[in-house]
Protein backbone atom coordinates (compact mmCIF):
# COMPACT_ATOMS: atom_id res chain seq x y z
CA UNK A 1 0.00 0.00 0.00
CA UNK A 2 1.25 3.43 -0.97
CA UNK A 3 1.45 5.88 1.93
CA UNK A 4 2.01 9.61 2.07
CA UNK A 5 3.72 11.32 4.98
CA UNK A 6 1.91 14.65 5.32
CA UNK A 7 2.36 17.47 7.81
CA UNK A 8 -0.34 17.73 10.51
CA UNK A 9 -2.17 14.50 9.54
CA UNK A 10 0.86 12.19 9.58
CA UNK A 11 1.38 9.09 7.44
CA UNK A 12 -1.78 8.15 5.57
CA UNK A 13 -2.60 5.62 2.80
CA UNK A 14 -2.98 7.02 -0.72
CA UNK A 15 -6.46 5.50 -0.96
CA UNK A 16 -7.69 8.20 1.45
CA UNK A 17 -6.75 10.89 -1.05
CA UNK A 18 -8.54 12.19 -4.14
CA UNK A 19 -6.47 13.36 -7.09
CA UNK A 20 -6.89 17.06 -7.84
CA UNK A 21 -4.69 17.40 -10.92
CA UNK A 22 -1.68 19.47 -11.83
CA UNK A 23 -0.94 22.72 -10.00
CA UNK A 24 -1.23 25.48 -12.60
CA UNK A 25 -1.16 29.16 -11.80
CA UNK A 26 -4.09 30.99 -13.43
CA UNK A 27 -3.34 33.92 -15.73
CA UNK A 28 -3.59 37.20 -13.83
CA UNK A 29 -5.13 40.59 -14.58
CA UNK A 30 -6.75 41.09 -17.96
CA UNK A 31 -5.40 37.95 -19.58
CA UNK A 32 -5.56 37.20 -23.29
CA UNK A 33 -8.18 34.64 -24.28
CA UNK A 34 -5.42 32.32 -25.51
CA UNK A 35 -3.82 32.42 -22.04
CA UNK A 36 -7.17 31.51 -20.49
CA UNK A 37 -7.58 28.59 -22.89
CA UNK A 38 -4.02 27.47 -22.18
CA UNK A 39 -4.73 27.53 -18.46
CA UNK A 40 -8.10 25.80 -18.78
CA UNK A 41 -7.05 22.96 -21.04
CA UNK A 42 -3.32 22.41 -21.55
CA UNK A 43 -1.42 20.13 -19.19
CA UNK A 44 2.10 18.84 -18.62
CA UNK A 45 1.34 15.47 -20.18
CA UNK A 46 4.89 14.13 -20.62
CA UNK A 47 6.55 12.17 -17.81
CA UNK A 48 8.02 14.62 -15.31
CA UNK A 49 8.28 15.59 -11.66
CA UNK A 50 4.86 17.16 -11.30
CA UNK A 51 3.29 19.34 -8.61
CA UNK A 52 -0.25 18.11 -8.00
CA UNK A 53 -3.21 18.81 -5.76
CA UNK A 54 -4.31 15.93 -3.52
CA UNK A 55 -7.38 16.11 -1.29
CA UNK A 56 -7.41 14.13 1.95
CA UNK A 57 -11.04 13.08 2.31
CA UNK A 58 -11.21 12.22 6.03
CA UNK A 59 -9.80 15.59 7.12
CA UNK A 60 -10.92 17.74 4.15
CA UNK A 61 -7.39 19.07 3.73
CA UNK A 62 -5.69 19.89 0.45
CA UNK A 63 -2.01 19.13 -0.09
CA UNK A 64 0.43 19.84 -2.89
CA UNK A 65 2.68 16.87 -3.61
CA UNK A 66 5.62 16.54 -5.94
CA UNK A 67 5.29 13.22 -7.76
CA UNK A 68 7.29 11.56 -10.53
CA UNK A 69 4.59 10.61 -13.06
CA UNK A 70 6.82 7.93 -14.62
CA UNK A 71 7.94 6.05 -11.50
CA UNK A 72 4.91 7.02 -9.37
CA UNK A 73 7.28 8.06 -6.55
CA UNK A 74 6.07 10.86 -4.30
CA UNK A 75 9.15 12.98 -3.72
CA UNK A 76 7.88 15.47 -1.15
CA UNK A 77 4.97 17.46 0.25
CA UNK A 78 5.30 21.05 -0.94
CA UNK A 79 4.74 23.65 1.81
CA UNK A 80 1.86 26.05 1.01
CA UNK A 81 4.12 29.11 0.96
CA UNK A 82 5.97 27.66 -2.05
CA UNK A 83 2.82 27.53 -4.18
CA UNK A 84 0.89 30.48 -2.73
CA UNK A 85 0.67 33.67 -4.76
CA UNK A 86 -0.97 37.06 -4.25
CA UNK A 87 -4.34 37.57 -5.93
CA UNK A 88 -4.51 41.05 -7.42
CA UNK A 89 -7.06 43.26 -5.70
CA UNK A 90 -9.49 45.37 -7.66
CA UNK B 1 -3.96 -32.33 -39.71
CA UNK B 2 -3.85 -30.96 -43.23
CA UNK B 3 -1.87 -33.21 -45.58
CA UNK B 4 -0.10 -30.15 -46.90
CA UNK B 5 1.45 -29.59 -43.49
CA UNK B 6 2.59 -33.22 -43.24
CA UNK B 7 4.03 -33.12 -46.75
CA UNK B 8 5.89 -29.92 -46.03
CA UNK B 9 7.23 -31.34 -42.78
CA UNK B 10 8.54 -34.50 -44.41
CA UNK B 11 9.58 -33.28 -47.84
CA UNK B 12 10.19 -29.58 -47.34
CA UNK B 13 9.07 -27.53 -50.30
CA UNK B 14 7.60 -24.08 -50.63
CA UNK B 15 7.68 -22.07 -47.46
CA UNK B 16 4.71 -20.07 -46.29
CA UNK B 17 5.16 -16.46 -47.35
CA UNK B 18 6.27 -14.22 -44.47
CA UNK B 19 3.56 -11.97 -43.06
CA UNK B 20 5.95 -9.04 -43.14
CA UNK B 21 9.10 -8.70 -45.27
CA UNK B 22 12.50 -8.79 -43.55
CA UNK B 23 13.30 -5.51 -41.95
CA UNK B 24 16.19 -3.73 -43.68
CA UNK B 25 18.11 -0.58 -42.87
CA UNK B 26 16.35 2.77 -42.68
CA UNK B 27 16.46 4.80 -45.88
CA UNK B 28 17.88 8.34 -45.84
CA UNK B 29 14.60 9.85 -46.84
CA UNK B 30 10.84 9.10 -46.78
CA UNK B 31 7.89 11.15 -47.93
CA UNK B 32 5.99 10.33 -44.76
CA UNK B 33 7.16 8.96 -41.42
CA UNK B 34 4.46 7.48 -39.21
CA UNK B 35 5.40 7.17 -35.56
CA UNK B 36 3.63 4.23 -33.95
CA UNK B 37 3.03 0.75 -35.37
CA UNK B 38 -0.35 0.13 -33.82
CA UNK B 39 -3.67 -0.19 -35.60
CA UNK B 40 -3.94 3.52 -36.34
CA UNK B 41 -0.40 3.87 -37.71
CA UNK B 42 -0.57 0.78 -39.89
CA UNK B 43 -4.05 1.69 -41.14
CA UNK B 44 -2.81 5.15 -42.08
CA UNK B 45 0.13 3.60 -43.96
CA UNK B 46 -2.24 1.24 -45.78
CA UNK B 47 -4.61 4.01 -46.91
CA UNK B 48 -1.73 6.34 -47.86
CA UNK B 49 -0.45 3.63 -50.20
CA UNK B 50 -3.79 2.34 -51.43
CA UNK B 51 -5.87 5.49 -51.83
CA UNK B 52 -3.22 8.17 -52.39
CA UNK B 53 -0.36 6.30 -54.07
CA UNK B 54 2.10 7.45 -51.41
CA UNK B 55 4.31 4.42 -50.79
CA UNK B 56 7.62 5.98 -49.71
CA UNK B 57 6.43 5.65 -46.14
CA UNK B 58 8.07 4.34 -42.98
CA UNK B 59 6.18 3.18 -39.90
CA UNK B 60 8.48 3.42 -36.87
CA UNK B 61 7.51 1.41 -33.82
CA UNK B 62 9.50 1.44 -30.58
CA UNK B 63 8.22 -1.99 -29.50
CA UNK B 64 6.41 -4.56 -31.59
CA UNK B 65 3.39 -4.21 -33.89
CA UNK B 66 0.11 -3.80 -32.07
CA UNK B 67 1.84 -4.14 -28.70
CA UNK B 68 0.47 -0.90 -27.29
CA UNK B 69 -3.15 -0.01 -26.83
CA UNK B 70 -4.14 -1.91 -30.00
CA UNK B 71 -3.49 -5.15 -28.15
CA UNK B 72 -4.73 -3.95 -24.76
CA UNK B 73 -8.28 -2.75 -25.40
CA UNK B 74 -11.46 -4.75 -24.86
CA UNK B 75 -12.14 -4.83 -28.65
CA UNK B 76 -15.59 -3.21 -28.59
CA UNK B 77 -16.78 -1.51 -31.78
CA UNK B 78 -19.85 0.74 -31.69
CA UNK B 79 -21.11 4.08 -32.98
CA UNK B 80 -23.78 5.07 -30.44
CA UNK B 81 -22.10 8.33 -29.50
CA UNK B 82 -23.62 11.53 -28.18
CA UNK B 83 -22.51 14.30 -30.54
CA UNK B 84 -23.39 14.40 -34.26
CA UNK B 85 -19.66 14.78 -35.04
CA UNK B 86 -18.85 11.68 -33.02
CA UNK B 87 -21.71 9.58 -34.40
CA UNK B 88 -20.79 10.35 -38.03
CA UNK B 89 -17.13 9.60 -37.42
CA UNK B 90 -17.49 6.36 -35.46
CA UNK B 91 -20.24 5.07 -37.72
CA UNK B 92 -18.00 5.54 -40.77
CA UNK B 93 -15.47 3.42 -38.87
CA UNK B 94 -17.99 0.70 -38.09
CA UNK B 95 -18.98 0.54 -41.77
CA UNK B 96 -15.32 0.11 -42.76
CA UNK B 97 -14.89 -2.62 -40.13
CA UNK B 98 -17.70 -4.68 -41.67
CA UNK B 99 -15.81 -5.16 -44.94
CA UNK B 100 -12.35 -5.23 -43.47
CA UNK B 101 -11.79 -8.99 -43.26
CA UNK B 102 -12.39 -9.13 -47.01
CA UNK B 103 -10.29 -6.11 -47.81
CA UNK B 104 -7.30 -7.23 -45.75
CA UNK B 105 -7.76 -10.96 -46.48
CA UNK B 106 -7.47 -11.88 -42.83
CA UNK B 107 -10.12 -13.20 -40.48
CA UNK B 108 -10.78 -10.44 -37.95
CA UNK B 109 -13.45 -12.53 -36.18
CA UNK B 110 -15.70 -9.49 -36.54
CA UNK B 111 -18.76 -10.45 -34.54
CA UNK B 112 -21.89 -8.31 -34.30
CA UNK B 113 -23.22 -8.81 -30.78
CA UNK B 114 -25.56 -5.96 -29.87
CA UNK B 115 -24.58 -3.52 -27.15
CA UNK B 116 -26.50 -2.58 -24.02
CA UNK B 117 -25.64 0.57 -22.06
CA UNK B 118 -27.55 0.23 -18.81
CA UNK B 119 -29.22 3.15 -17.06
CA UNK B 120 -29.63 2.99 -13.30
CA UNK B 121 -31.11 6.46 -12.80
CA UNK B 122 -33.49 8.93 -14.43
CA UNK B 123 -30.52 11.09 -15.39
CA UNK B 124 -28.80 8.21 -17.14
CA UNK B 125 -32.00 7.23 -18.92
CA UNK B 126 -32.37 10.79 -20.17
CA UNK B 127 -28.87 10.65 -21.67
CA UNK B 128 -29.78 7.32 -23.33
CA UNK B 129 -32.86 8.92 -24.95
CA UNK B 130 -30.71 11.80 -26.13
CA UNK B 131 -28.14 9.42 -27.62
CA UNK B 132 -30.86 7.33 -29.26
CA UNK B 133 -32.35 10.42 -30.94
CA UNK B 134 -28.99 11.71 -32.19
CA UNK B 135 -28.05 8.22 -33.38
CA UNK B 136 -31.28 7.66 -35.30
CA UNK B 137 -31.04 11.09 -36.87
CA UNK B 138 -27.75 9.92 -38.38
CA UNK B 139 -29.09 6.53 -39.42
CA UNK B 140 -27.51 4.59 -36.55
CA UNK B 141 -29.59 1.80 -35.06
CA UNK B 142 -30.04 2.71 -31.37
CA UNK B 143 -33.11 2.61 -29.19
CA UNK B 144 -34.07 2.83 -25.54
CA UNK B 145 -35.42 -0.42 -24.12
CA UNK B 146 -36.91 -1.44 -20.80
CA UNK B 147 -35.42 -3.71 -18.14
CA UNK B 148 -37.33 -6.75 -19.45
CA UNK B 149 -35.50 -6.55 -22.80
CA UNK B 150 -32.18 -6.48 -20.95
CA UNK B 151 -33.19 -9.47 -18.82
CA UNK B 152 -34.16 -11.44 -21.95
CA UNK B 153 -30.76 -10.89 -23.57
CA UNK B 154 -28.45 -11.06 -20.56
CA UNK B 155 -28.84 -14.39 -18.75
CA UNK B 156 -28.07 -14.26 -15.07
CA UNK B 157 -28.42 -10.51 -14.68
CA UNK B 158 -29.78 -9.16 -11.39
CA UNK B 159 -31.98 -6.27 -12.53
CA UNK B 160 -32.04 -4.96 -8.97
CA UNK B 161 -28.23 -4.99 -8.86
CA UNK B 162 -28.22 -6.15 -5.26
CA UNK B 163 -31.03 -3.71 -4.47
CA UNK B 164 -28.65 -0.75 -4.64
CA UNK B 165 -29.05 0.56 -8.18
CA UNK B 166 -31.84 -1.18 -10.13
CA UNK B 167 -31.68 -1.19 -13.93
CA UNK B 168 -34.31 1.26 -15.20
CA UNK B 169 -33.66 0.74 -18.89
CA UNK B 170 -30.89 0.68 -21.43
CA UNK B 171 -29.68 2.06 -24.72
CA UNK B 172 -29.63 -0.85 -27.15
CA UNK B 173 -27.27 -0.55 -30.10
CA UNK B 174 -27.72 -3.53 -32.41
CA UNK B 175 -24.55 -3.00 -34.53
CA UNK B 176 -22.27 -3.15 -31.47
CA UNK B 177 -19.50 -5.67 -32.23
CA UNK B 178 -16.22 -7.16 -31.14
CA UNK B 179 -13.21 -8.08 -33.28
CA UNK B 180 -9.78 -9.62 -32.87
CA UNK B 181 -7.68 -6.53 -32.26
CA UNK B 182 -4.19 -7.90 -33.06
CA UNK B 183 -5.40 -9.11 -36.44
CA UNK B 184 -6.52 -5.57 -37.32
CA UNK B 185 -2.96 -4.33 -36.86
CA UNK B 186 -1.42 -7.34 -38.64
CA UNK B 187 -3.86 -7.12 -41.54
CA UNK B 188 -3.25 -3.42 -42.11
CA UNK B 189 0.50 -3.93 -41.69
CA UNK B 190 0.65 -6.74 -44.25
CA UNK B 191 -1.49 -4.80 -46.73
CA UNK B 192 0.70 -1.69 -46.33
CA UNK B 193 3.94 -3.66 -46.62
CA UNK B 194 2.70 -5.37 -49.79
CA UNK B 195 2.42 -1.92 -51.38
CA UNK B 196 5.97 -0.96 -50.44
CA UNK B 197 5.55 0.68 -47.05
CA UNK B 198 8.50 -0.03 -44.73
CA UNK B 199 7.72 -1.16 -41.20
CA UNK B 200 10.53 -0.82 -38.67
CA UNK B 201 9.96 -2.34 -35.26
CA UNK B 202 12.18 -1.68 -32.26
CA UNK B 203 12.94 1.72 -33.73
CA UNK B 204 12.41 4.52 -31.25
CA UNK B 205 12.02 8.13 -32.37
CA UNK B 206 14.29 10.28 -30.20
CA UNK B 207 13.73 13.68 -31.79
CA UNK B 208 11.95 15.56 -34.57
CA UNK B 209 13.97 18.00 -36.67
CA UNK B 210 12.40 21.24 -37.89
CA UNK B 211 13.55 24.21 -39.95
CA UNK B 212 11.67 27.42 -40.67
CA UNK B 213 8.49 26.25 -38.94
CA UNK B 214 8.21 22.93 -40.73
CA UNK B 215 9.25 19.34 -40.20
CA UNK B 216 12.42 18.18 -41.97
CA UNK B 217 13.06 14.77 -40.43
CA UNK B 218 13.22 12.53 -37.40
CA UNK B 219 16.08 11.14 -35.32
CA UNK B 220 15.82 7.56 -34.17
CA UNK B 221 17.97 5.18 -32.14
CA UNK B 222 18.90 3.61 -35.50
CA UNK B 223 19.95 6.84 -37.18
CA UNK B 224 18.40 9.95 -38.68
CA UNK B 225 16.02 10.14 -41.64
CA UNK B 226 14.68 13.07 -43.63
CA UNK B 227 10.99 13.42 -44.41
CA UNK B 228 8.33 15.92 -45.46
CA UNK B 229 5.65 14.82 -43.04
CA UNK B 230 5.54 13.20 -39.62
CA UNK B 231 2.35 11.61 -38.35
CA UNK B 232 2.27 10.90 -34.63
CA UNK B 233 -0.08 8.00 -33.89
CA UNK B 234 1.21 6.89 -30.53
CA UNK B 235 -1.78 7.24 -28.15
CA UNK B 236 -0.31 6.93 -24.63
CA UNK B 237 3.11 8.21 -25.70
CA UNK B 238 1.72 11.33 -27.40
CA UNK B 239 2.93 13.88 -24.81
CA UNK B 240 6.50 12.58 -25.21
CA UNK B 241 6.31 13.20 -28.98
CA UNK B 242 4.63 16.61 -28.74
CA UNK B 243 7.26 17.62 -26.17
CA UNK B 244 9.90 17.04 -28.88
CA UNK B 245 8.36 19.85 -30.94
CA UNK B 246 7.33 22.04 -27.96
CA UNK B 247 3.64 21.72 -28.72
CA UNK B 248 1.45 22.15 -25.64
CA UNK B 249 -1.59 19.84 -25.60
CA UNK B 250 -4.47 19.13 -23.20
CA UNK B 251 -3.58 15.41 -23.16
CA UNK B 252 -3.08 13.65 -19.83
CA UNK B 253 -2.08 9.99 -19.48
CA UNK B 254 -4.09 7.69 -17.21
CA UNK B 255 -3.68 3.91 -16.99
CA UNK B 256 -6.75 1.98 -18.13
CA UNK B 257 -6.94 -1.55 -16.81
CA UNK B 258 -8.78 -4.62 -18.03
CA UNK B 259 -8.95 -8.30 -17.16
CA UNK B 260 -10.38 -11.63 -18.31
CA UNK B 261 -11.84 -14.50 -16.33
CA UNK B 262 -11.22 -18.16 -16.94
CA UNK B 263 -13.12 -19.42 -19.99
CA UNK B 264 -16.68 -20.68 -19.50
CA UNK B 265 -19.36 -22.02 -21.84
CA UNK B 266 -20.84 -19.39 -24.15
CA UNK B 267 -23.76 -17.69 -22.41
CA UNK B 268 -23.38 -13.97 -23.04
CA UNK B 269 -23.98 -12.97 -26.62
CA UNK B 270 -24.21 -9.22 -26.10
CA UNK B 271 -21.90 -6.55 -24.79
CA UNK B 272 -23.08 -5.04 -21.48
CA UNK B 273 -21.93 -1.67 -20.20
CA UNK B 274 -22.90 0.12 -17.04
CA UNK B 275 -21.63 3.64 -16.61
CA UNK B 276 -22.94 3.87 -13.06
CA UNK B 277 -21.35 0.59 -11.98
CA UNK B 278 -18.15 1.46 -13.88
CA UNK B 279 -18.04 -1.91 -15.62
CA UNK B 280 -18.25 -3.31 -19.12
CA UNK B 281 -18.28 -6.97 -19.99
CA UNK B 282 -18.46 -9.19 -23.06
CA UNK B 283 -17.65 -12.84 -23.68
CA UNK B 284 -14.79 -13.60 -26.05
CA UNK B 285 -14.90 -16.37 -28.65
CA UNK B 286 -12.67 -18.35 -26.29
CA UNK B 287 -15.30 -18.07 -23.56
CA UNK B 288 -13.50 -15.65 -21.26
CA UNK B 289 -15.38 -12.70 -19.83
CA UNK B 290 -13.50 -9.61 -21.01
CA UNK B 291 -13.99 -6.82 -18.51
CA UNK B 292 -12.94 -3.26 -17.99
CA UNK B 293 -13.75 -0.32 -15.79
CA UNK B 294 -12.93 3.37 -15.55
CA UNK B 295 -9.40 4.73 -15.83
CA UNK B 296 -7.15 4.75 -12.76
CA UNK B 297 -7.76 7.52 -10.22
CA UNK B 298 -4.64 9.51 -11.06
CA UNK B 299 -2.30 10.27 -13.95
CA UNK B 300 0.62 7.87 -14.50
CA UNK B 301 2.90 6.78 -17.35
CA UNK B 302 2.83 3.07 -16.63
CA UNK B 303 1.14 -0.15 -17.70
CA UNK B 304 1.24 -1.70 -14.24
CA UNK B 305 -1.86 -3.48 -12.95
CA UNK B 306 -3.30 -3.06 -9.48
CA UNK B 307 -5.22 -5.20 -7.04
CA UNK B 308 -7.54 -2.26 -6.31
CA UNK B 309 -8.79 -2.44 -9.90
CA UNK B 310 -9.78 -6.12 -9.77
CA UNK B 311 -11.22 -5.73 -6.28
CA UNK B 312 -13.39 -2.76 -7.28
CA UNK B 313 -14.48 -4.32 -10.57
CA UNK B 314 -15.41 -7.64 -8.96
CA UNK B 315 -17.38 -5.85 -6.26
CA UNK B 316 -19.56 -4.12 -8.85
CA UNK B 317 -19.74 -6.98 -11.34
CA UNK B 318 -21.15 -9.29 -8.68
CA UNK B 319 -23.99 -6.80 -8.16
CA UNK B 320 -24.79 -7.01 -11.87
CA UNK B 321 -24.11 -10.71 -12.62
CA UNK B 322 -24.13 -12.48 -9.22
CA UNK B 323 -23.03 -15.88 -10.56
CA UNK B 324 -19.69 -14.43 -11.72
CA UNK B 325 -18.63 -14.58 -8.05
CA UNK B 326 -17.62 -18.17 -8.82
CA UNK B 327 -15.31 -17.23 -11.69
CA UNK B 328 -11.60 -16.67 -11.29
CA UNK B 329 -9.67 -13.88 -12.94
CA UNK B 330 -7.13 -15.29 -15.37
CA UNK B 331 -5.16 -12.24 -16.49
CA UNK B 332 -5.12 -8.52 -16.00
CA UNK B 333 -3.23 -5.80 -17.82
CA UNK B 334 -3.23 -2.07 -18.49
CA UNK B 335 -2.70 0.43 -21.26
CA UNK B 336 -1.84 4.12 -21.15
CA UNK B 337 -4.84 6.12 -22.30
CA UNK B 338 -4.37 9.66 -23.56
CA UNK B 339 -7.39 11.53 -22.24
CA UNK B 340 -8.65 14.87 -23.53
CA UNK B 341 -10.88 17.34 -21.63
CA UNK B 342 -13.88 16.76 -23.93
CA UNK B 343 -13.41 12.99 -24.48
CA UNK B 344 -13.01 13.46 -28.23
CA UNK B 345 -9.79 12.81 -30.15
CA UNK B 346 -7.31 15.40 -31.46
CA UNK B 347 -6.67 14.84 -35.14
CA UNK B 348 -5.13 16.43 -38.20
CA UNK B 349 -2.86 19.38 -38.86
CA UNK B 350 -0.99 21.24 -36.12
CA UNK B 351 0.64 24.69 -35.90
CA UNK B 352 3.88 23.00 -37.07
CA UNK B 353 3.84 22.45 -40.86
CA UNK B 354 4.20 18.81 -41.78
CA UNK B 355 3.50 17.57 -38.27
CA UNK B 356 0.20 15.70 -38.02
CA UNK B 357 -1.37 14.46 -34.84
CA UNK B 358 -3.69 11.50 -34.30
CA UNK B 359 -4.09 11.43 -30.54
CA UNK B 360 -6.41 11.86 -27.61
CA UNK B 361 -7.71 8.33 -28.02
CA UNK B 362 -8.33 7.88 -24.33
CA UNK B 363 -10.55 4.86 -23.85
CA UNK B 364 -12.21 4.95 -27.30
CA UNK B 365 -9.44 4.39 -29.87
CA UNK B 366 -9.74 0.81 -31.14
CA UNK B 367 -13.16 1.23 -32.76
CA UNK B 368 -11.83 4.23 -34.68
CA UNK B 369 -8.86 2.37 -36.21
CA UNK B 370 -10.08 2.13 -39.84
CA UNK B 371 -11.56 5.61 -40.12
CA UNK B 372 -8.61 7.23 -38.35
CA UNK B 373 -6.24 5.60 -40.78
CA UNK B 374 -8.33 6.62 -43.76
CA UNK B 375 -8.99 10.23 -42.73
CA UNK B 376 -5.45 10.84 -41.51
CA UNK B 377 -4.08 9.48 -44.80
CA UNK B 378 -6.38 11.85 -46.70
CA UNK B 379 -5.31 14.70 -44.42
CA UNK B 380 -1.60 14.04 -44.97
CA UNK B 381 -2.07 13.65 -48.74
CA UNK B 382 -4.02 16.92 -49.05
CA UNK B 383 -2.20 18.91 -46.37
CA UNK B 384 -5.50 19.91 -44.78
CA UNK B 385 -7.99 18.25 -42.48
CA UNK B 386 -10.44 15.71 -43.88
CA UNK B 387 -14.01 16.93 -43.43
CA UNK B 388 -14.91 14.13 -40.97
CA UNK B 389 -12.12 15.07 -38.55
CA UNK B 390 -12.41 18.85 -38.80
CA UNK B 391 -14.45 18.98 -35.54
CA UNK B 392 -11.55 17.20 -33.78
CA UNK B 393 -8.95 19.73 -34.94
CA UNK B 394 -5.95 20.60 -32.76
CA UNK B 395 -6.88 24.26 -32.21
CA UNK B 396 -10.47 23.67 -31.05
CA UNK B 397 -9.39 24.20 -27.44
CA UNK B 398 -7.91 27.63 -28.18
CA UNK B 399 -11.26 28.52 -29.82
CA UNK B 400 -13.34 26.96 -27.01
CA UNK B 401 -15.07 24.79 -29.66
CA UNK B 402 -15.08 21.55 -27.70
CA UNK B 403 -16.85 18.34 -28.77
CA UNK B 404 -18.49 17.20 -25.53
CA UNK B 405 -18.45 13.44 -25.82
CA UNK B 406 -18.16 12.63 -22.12
CA UNK B 407 -21.67 11.17 -21.89
CA UNK B 408 -20.93 8.43 -24.41
CA UNK B 409 -17.17 7.92 -24.64
CA UNK B 410 -16.67 5.38 -21.89
CA UNK B 411 -17.61 4.58 -18.33
CA UNK B 412 -17.19 6.26 -15.02
CA UNK B 413 -15.69 9.64 -15.73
Amino acid sequence: MKVIDCPVIGTRPLSEFVYGGEVRRPPMDAAELSAVADHAFNRSGAPTLLREWWFHRPTSRWFVLERDTLSDRIERVVPPEEVAYAIPTL
Amino acid sequence: MPLRLLKQGLLGGEREPRFFPEQGELRDRYDVVIIGGGGHGLACAHYLAKEHGITNVAVLEQGYLGGGNTGRNTTIIRSNYLTPEGVRFYDASLQLFKGLSEELDINLFYSTRGHYTLAHSDEALRTMRWRAEVNRHHGVDSRVVGPEAVAADVPGIDLECGGNHPVMGALYHAPGAVARHDAVAWGYGRAAASRGVEIHQQTRVTGIRTAGGRVTGVNTDRGAVDCDAVVSMVAGSTPRITAMVDLPTPIEIYPLQACVTEPVKPFLDTIVVSGSLHVYVSQSSRGELVMGAAVDPYSLHSTRSSFEFVEGLADRLIDLLPFTARLRVNRQWAGMSDLTPDFAPIMGTTPLDGFYLDAGWGTWGFKATPISGQTMAATVAAGRNHELIEPFRFDRFADFQLVGEKGAASVGH
